[in-house]
């Protein structure tokens, strides 16, 4: 079997169906969010230490961001 | 085991279905049980290049039956002695501990999964804005001092990075209430849209801003959904942008 192409590999192109504009009012772009927002719509890429399960390192940054809900993406086993 | 571990914060929780299924790449060192010329082990690993039958272990979070999960690639990068380590990248799911085995028993002298570090897990890869459990409690304790924006910026990334390898389609301003109340999203809201997807893809609905509105499966490929002036492009699946965050673009008959 050939190596086969990984999703990241994949190069995509963006192609205009119509032209229009969008409302400053309303949103924002992600990179501007306003802080409580920009956490709760913010995604932490973690280097998972050795020892305590994916699980128990979701729990710390929950505790240590005093927030209410975490998940992870994907377990990494401990 | 060390490495890429996405973690999402709140609302961001509702894209942990979209980073599960993505692919992963990883280091593994393995261990064989005894010696092997190192062109067999090159030869074998090259073998494994391909999709693999898989039964989820004893100790698993899913049902334990026999699944296929594709290899992208196995790099070998050295050997030393019995130690082998090489880099794999793969489907979400795979077991590195089981392909380590089946490799062991291909070989014939049997071997098992030493240490693993994740280097990526879909988008987020290990060398690019990875912070560690310190890191985010410092830079978090710093933020909290002058609330400066730039401080969060330096652990904390915008759910939308985590869609980066999802194709996507960007609407209208006006079409975007409609669908953070689960509508399907119609040809007249398209404003533009990435190349590759096909009828039955999952999707990432964007506004035009950048946000990520809801995870959509499409109903049409790029090429047809350029040429639609009415009909359903994609079924919104996940909504993910609270509804209200922009205006009804709809009439409603009780106005």
């Amino acid at each position: 079997m050939p190596r086969s192409v990984a999703p990241w590999e994949v190069e995509r192109k963006l192609v205009v169906k119509a032209e229009d504009k969008t409302d400053p009012r309303y949103g924002y772009n992600p990179e501007e969010r306003p802080a409580q927002e920009y956490i709760k719509f913010g995604v932490i890429n973690l280097d998972k230490p050795a020892g305590p399960t994916s699980h128990e390192v979701a729990a710390w940054v929950k505790r240590i961001l005093n927030i209410q809900n975490v998940g992870h993406g994907g377990t990494l086993e401990a | 085991m060390t490495g890429v571990l996405p973690i999402t914060l709140e609302e961001s929780r509702k894209i942990v279905q979209a980073l599960l299924l993505s692919g992963k790449e990883y280091v593994c060192l393995m261990k064989l049980h005894g010696d092997m010329p190192e062109e067999r082990v090159r030869a074998v690993l090259k073998e494994f290049e391909d999709t693999i039958y898989q039964r989820p272990p004893l100790r698993a979070s899913v049902k334990r039956q026999l699944r296929t999960r594709r290899i992208y690639y196995i790099d070998f990068i050295e050997m030393d002695g019995r130690n082998v380590l090489f880099k794999v990248g793969c489907e979400g799911g795979t077991y590195i501990r089981m392909l380590c085995h089946h490799i062991g028993e291909v070989l014939g002298c049997g071997a098992h999964m030493q240490e693993l570090r994740r280097t990526r897990a879909g988008p987020f890869v290990e060398d690019e804005g990875i912070v560690t459990l310190h890191d985010v409690a410092y830079w978090f304790m710093e933020w909290q001092k002058d609330k400066n924006n730039t401080v969060l910026k330096r652990f904390i990334q915008p759910m939308e990075k985590a869609l980066a390898l999802v194709p996507k389609i960007y609407i209208r301003d006006s079409a975007v209430d409609a669908v953070c109340h689960g509508a399907r999203l119609t040809a007249p809201g398209v404003v533009s849209l990435e190349t590759g997807i096909s009828s039955g893809s999952m999707v990432a609905i964007f506004t035009l801003k950048g946000e990520a509105v809801a995870l959509a499966r499409t109903e049409a490929s790029t090429e047809e959904i350029l040429n639609m002036e009415h009909g359903v492009v994609a079924r919104t699946k996940r909504v993910l942008m609270p509804k209200g965050t922009y205006p009804k673009g709809w009439r409603s008959g009780e106005v």
